[in-house]
């Protein structure tokens, strides 16, 4: 756990790691002296959500082709897109399709090219409760009530919930990330709306699992966390969009038939078609042994 | 000259073969030149030392100012202070204002010193004179061992052993809170302030101890009335060190308090602590950014706070002693 908590703390240090272990594969090759010749170097810059996921890959890589150092930088899917555009990275880590506004920026500067749009995978999102909490599904507008600033719903009562087993008192403990994460700005930005303000007084986690652990051992909890964080100490809850309306599991399947409200897909993007190398990398993400990575770094992979 | 002279007989003093011979003198006399020059590296490399603690301080402070500076000229200092909306990455209008965080710190310090100073004091008083031979050895040697565990332990264990615990014996909703960040706080805190307080406490001459059982005190009128107001100074700086521990921690606190934005109304709120901020946002700001700047603003705010906590140990232990 604690190793988790740290690991999680920030992109900048994974970078820092990342970066580190590229640099001691390059000098160990060069040594050895049995490649010649530089290194290419494919700078991939773009989503925080996705960042933790390209450095894992970026790692798993330089392990099946020595010949390239992928550099993943983070710092949000605008940064991703502008860097595209202006030519000072290979690939742009996108969490959100290109904006209308983006493509003519884009053309203006690539005439003839295109965003050549790859998806990668998914990111979803699964809204936790204690697991002795009866509760087993909650509205978007419920959640939206819960976590924004100045919110109608503050008590377990409230959402129609009473008794559960272990809780003290009614007021629901609503477990939130840090305000950088990519987890959070995704949940502020489907949840709670682009224009309001998360709620002050959230009980900020510092990653994924540290969500979960918190939610396992206080019954009052309620939180959101990707849904390969999922334990058997804690309950998901199927999401209806309106309460009344059918309710939907988060499972691999309702993610990739897109009837799960909390999920989106994680793209790369590459100026027109992608260099030979590039090409290699992007094919090998979308192959078994990437995706394979995309699970264990607690996304959803692509459809087989 | 006469320095060198004196330097000169005294090595000639201490080696007193052959004085009368003159290639003897002179070979003396080069030998006084180097422990002379010796003398002087080591002197420069001492001082060094010394000053070599404000040239950090100084260097830190510097870095830190630089990081931040640049958002004092947008800074309403007044928002910042007083305001509890920490909104560092709103899309639409952020707000920095750290006023719930400052309160959390305050709170979390003053909780931990009200269950530290009690325990850590009485530690004190037992072992410096209630204690004896074996088992005061023992006990020392314990009280040290609890210092050496690493704050980042002592937050899993908040997390993990006191959260569950808290929550059912005090029926509240969530079990890390102020209480649990202000527990951990205070065992963190108490092994420095015992054994300060057991060294003031030992300093007390033995003629206080000796008058006092003379004049048919009993051992708790000895402690109370005769070494507790007589080693005061020293028991004050034993709490104030305490005080800088406790406010300075992050990893702890950033396990244990629940991490939540907002004044807490008691002790079993979860709060957010200015060091925690700090911790767990810095990583993934962009470098330069305003939010960037804002983490560092706090820094120079921590720093501030400290530096008037040891100021005023220093004022007050002056004025003691003036009295």
């Amino acid at each position: 756990m604690t190793k988790n908590f740290l690991s999680n703390r920030g992109s900048h240090a994974g970078l820092i790691l990342a970066a580190g272990a590229l640099l001691l594969t390059g000098c160990g090759k060069n040594d050895g002296g049995a490649g010649g010749g530089k290194k290419q170097a494919i700078a991939n810059i773009g989503s925080d959500t996705m960042v933790n996921l390209a450095i894992a890959w970026a790692d798993a890589y330089s392990k099946v082709d020595p010949s390239v150092s992928v550099e993943v930088n983070g710092g949000g899917s605008g940064q991703g897109v502008a860097a595209l555009i202006n030519n000072s990275c290979e690939i742009a880590n996108c969490s959100r399709k290109f904006e209308e506004k983006e493509i003519a920026d884009f053309d203006a500067k690539h005439p003839g090219k295109e965003p050549k749009e790859f998806m990668v995978g998914y990111d979803a999102l699964s809204v936790f409760v204690h697991k002795d909490n009866p509760m087993t599904e909650i509205s978007i507008e419920e959640l939206q009530q819960l976590y924004m600033k100045d919110g109608k719903l503050s008590k377990w009562s409230e959402l129609g919930v009473s008794n559960i087993p272990g809780a003290k008192g009614d007021e629901v403990i609503l477990v939130s990330r840090q305000n950088n994460s990519g987890t959070y700005h995704y949940f502020r930005e489907a949840i709670v709306g682009k224009k309001n303000e998360m709620r002050l007084g959230t009980v900020d986690m510092n990653g994924s699992k540290d969500v979960v652990d918190l939610i396992a051992k206080t019954p009052n909890a309620i939180g959101f966390s990707g849904m390969g964080y999922a334990t058997p100490a804690v309950k998901h809850l199927r999401i209806s969009k309106k309460k009344g309306e059918t309710a939907v599991e988060p499972t691999i399947a309702t993610t990739l038939d897109k009837t799960y409200p909390i999920a989106r897909p994680m793209f790369m993007y590459t100026a027109g078609e992608p260099a030979p190398q590039i090409k290699k990398y992007l094919d090998w993400i979308v192959s078994d042994a990437g995706q394979k990575i995309v699970a264990e770094t607690g996304y959803v992979p692509l459809p087989k | 000259m006469a320095p060198l002279y004196l330097m000169q007989t005294s090595v000639t003093d201490k080696q007193t073969a052959a004085p009368g011979s003159v290639a003897a003198t002179r070979l003396k006399q080069q030998r006084g030149r180097v422990e002379m020059l010796a003398e002087r590296v080591i002197e420069a490399v001492i001082h060094l030392c010394g000053f070599s603690s404000i040239i950090f301080v100084f260097g830190i402070f510097f870095f830190v100012f630089r990081e931040g500076a640049p958002f004092l000229a947008k800074l309403n200092l007044g928002e910042f202070l007083f305001s509890i909306d920490w909104f560092p990455t709103s899309q639409t209008h952020a707000k920095y204002g750290v006023g719930a965080l400052i309160v959390g710190t305050l709170s979390v310090t003053g909780l931990a010193m009200v269950i530290a100073v009690p325990f850590g004091l009485g530690a004190a008083v037992f072992v410096s004179e209630f204690c004896s031979g074996k088992s005061k050895e023992v006990l020392k040697i314990v009280i040290e061992l609890l210092a050496a565990i690493p704050s980042v332990v002592w937050g899993f264990i908040g997390l993990t052993v006191m959260a569950p615990i808290i929550i059912k014996t005090f029926q509240v909703p969530i079990g890390v809170n102020m209480f649990n960040g202000a527990l951990l706080l205070a065992l963190m805190s108490v092994p420095i302030m015992v054994s300060i307080s057991e060294d003031a406490l030992k300093a007390v001459p033995d003629s206080f101890r000796e008058a006092a059982i003379a004049m048919g005190a009993t051992k708790w009128q000895l402690v109370w009335r005769v070494l507790l107001p007589a080693a005061k100074n020293g028991l004050l700086a034993a709490v104030l060190l305490g005080v800088g521990r406790a406010i300075g921690e992050t990893m702890a606190v950033l396990m244990a308090t629940g991490h939540s934005v907002r004044i807490p109304h008691s002790i079993f709120d979860p709060v957010r602590t200015l060091t925690a901020t700090i911790a767990a946002e810095l990583g993934e700001t962009s470098k330069g950014s305003d939010h960037y700047q804002v983490l560092f603003l706090i820094g120079i705010l921590l720093f501030s706070i400290t530096f008037v906590v040891n100021l005023a140990a220093d004022l007050i232990v002056k004025g003691i002693r003036k009295q």
